[in-house]
């Protein structure tokens, strides 16, 4: 009887496995092989990885697209980190009635969901395109701007600041340095696991931003990966070799993020329900 | 005594005072932030909502908008459909999560890692991309028919997308691929800090694996249970990435989510921002409401 439950959950854990796994073996063979042989199929790696290759990198400009996702997700991390951190800090450390009630009021935005707030982000991005073109509509800090600051990692921040040791803060005090100082001379240094397990966050949530980039950024030029890739799926003559080589090139940043800090990865994502 | 206690004082006085204005320094930049990019931005959709017309020119027009939503089908089917998904993926979900969860706690099992990194892996894939996979793979002459084909599990292929039933079934079964595993991290966690104790004893009174399951897991994982199903609920409502990418809505609009609908209203039909404020408004509600929901379902212990 119990060696009959160990094989049935064996084969269940390896069914979901492997339905787990399958689109991405998929994809990684398809890279690989002509756009026909993936329609009818074809399940063995092919030759063809070079040629889609070259086609994805002259029919589309997913070099532009790879630059400009990099670059949003390269500033959205730090400044999202550097933000979210001051105010988690501060909210912690600098602990008040007014301030904690102010924290109870900035976490209900978390409750927001995106949806409700986009049109009018889309007519205020519209409204200042004119004085100041350079964050307007299709400009790749309009796309950035409003995902920096966010109460999620105000909130990540303070619960992960609870752990730190406060009496670094008064020895901090005690040495003659100042408030921002110890800042970041002591807690920026000391909660460095803390600050990986964010920036996976951020890189990961930015890089696959979707809704938002779809409906600021217009211009072809300024298209980031997931856009090139909807379009490229949505065409009505679609080469699949080429559309599987794209998204394994977009899939690739995250998984690497993934395998190399599979500990942080796991941490950032509990950090936000401990303590 | 007097002379020397006063600038004492007076110092820590202005220390305090120091530390509580550079305290709201730290804070500042992230109150205006958030003020700016959300409660802002709620505030303008409200006042958007009472408003109609196209582009930019609108006009106050009351609460026709709100009006207009109980006549307007593809609102309806658009909420239909969404709440559809909440109520099927949401439970079927972390169910299965729970299960993974509970056989990968077993600490006999052999294999555990990697079981745990597949059924997590689809998690790290971007939304557009996996959708984009998951609409070839159920295509009319996409593997998912293949296979059934071969097992002769149908005699024909099935229409996965353009049938008004089966689309849905194939965003449900998309979403459940890409979260699952998500969920199960949190439930594994929290399972590694419950007392093993607590099973022993069980075993000992003669429970059975299921009623551990109902009786001692269950209520032990309750409170982060509650935290993943509002995190998916919120999510659910908010579905768009996939269901534009594996079936644009269609056919007709039998997949169509708020979301889409309102992206819909505002950037793809003749924009009319007011009433797409006025849709907007209803996942608010919805969230708002069924998040209180939930906490009174399942947070009546705290």
């Amino acid at each position: 009887m119990k060696q009959i439950k160990r094989v049935f959950t064996y084969l269940f854990l390896s069914v979901a496995a492997l339905v787990s796994i399958f689109p991405f073996i998929w994809m990684l063979i398809s890279m690989t092989n002509k756009s026909v042989d993936v329609t009818s199929g074809r399940l063995i790696p092919g030759t063809h990885f070079i040629e889609n290759l070259n086609k994805l990198l002259d029919q589309t400009q997913i070099g532009i697209a790879l630059w400009n996702s990099f670059l949003i997700a390269v500033i959205t991390t730090v400044l999202t980190l550097l933000i979210g951190s001051l105010a988690g800090y501060g909210f912690e450390i600098y602990r008040s009635k007014g301030k904690d009630i102010l924290f109870n009021i900035l976490i209900l935005s978390m409750m927001i969901p995106f949806a409700a707030i986009m049109i009018p982000l889309y007519r205020l991005f519209g409204q200042i395109s004119a004085d100041a073109p350079l964050i307007g509509l299709d400009t790749l800090a309009a796309a950035f701007l409003p995902t920096i600051i966010t109460a999620f990692f105000i909130f990540f921040f303070r619960q992960n600041t609870k752990m730190f040791a406060k009496e670094l803060v008064e020895a901090g005090r005690i040495d003659g340095l100042g408030e921002w100082g110890i800042f970041f001379r002591i807690y920026m240094p000391t909660m460095k696991t803390t600050y990986a397990a964010a920036a996976i966050i951020a890189f990961m949530n930015s890089w696959n931003n979707y809704l938002w980039p779809l409906v600021v950024l217009q211009s072809p030029e300024k298209q980031t990966i997931p856009l090139l890739i909807s379009n490229l799926g949505a065409g009505y003559t679609p080469d699949y070799g080429v559309i599987m080589t794209a998204i394994v090139i977009a899939t690739l940043p995250t998984a690497l993020v993934f395998f190399l800090m599979q500990r942080h990865f796991v941490a950032g994502m509990m950090g936000s329900v401990k303590g | 005594m007097s002379q020397t206690s006063n600038p004492t004082q007076q110092r820590t006085f202005a220390q305090k005072f120091r530390k509580n204005y550079i305290g709201w320094l730290f804070i500042i930049l992230s109150v205006l932030g958030i003020s700016l990019f959300y409660f802002y931005p709620m505030v303008q959709a409200l006042l958007l909502s009472l408003q109609s017309g196209m582009g930019s020119t609108l006009e106050y027009v009351g609460l026709d908008n709100y009006v207009r939503l109980f006549n307007d089908p593809t609102f309806i089917t658009a909420l239909t459909n969404t709440i559809l998904y909440l109520l099927i993926q949401v439970p079927v979900m972390i169910v299965l999560a729970l299960i993974f969860s509970v056989l990968l706690n077993d600490p006999t099992l052999k294999f555990k890692g990697f079981f745990r990194t597949a059924i997590f892996l689809p998690a790290v894939t971007s939304l557009v991309a996996y959708a984009v996979i998951f609409k070839y793979l159920f295509g009319n002459d996409g593997l998912v028919n293949d296979f059934l084909l071969n097992m002769n599990l149908v005699s024909e292929p099935l229409n996965w997308l353009s049938d008004p039933f089966l689309a849905k079934i194939t965003i449900i079964i998309a979403i459940t691929w890409r979260w699952t595993g998500y969920n199960m991290i949190f439930y594994l966690s929290a399972l590694q800090n419950v007392d093993k104790s607590m099973y022993e004893a069980s075993k000992i009174d003669g429970a059975s694996a299921i009623q551990q399951f109902f009786f001692i897991t269950i209520p032990l994982l309750k409170p982060i249970i509650l935290f993943t199903s509002i995190v998916s609920t919120i999510g659910t409502l908010q579905l768009f990435d996939e269901v534009m990418n594996i079936t644009s809505g269609g056919p007709g609009n039998a997949t169509m989510t708020i979301s889409m609908y309102i992206y819909n209203l505002s950037f793809e039909y003749t924009p009319d921002f007011g009433y797409a404020a006025t849709v907007s408004y209803v996942i608010l509600i919805l969230v708002v409401i069924l998040s209180f929901i939930q906490f009174r379902v399942a947070g009546d212990r705290d």
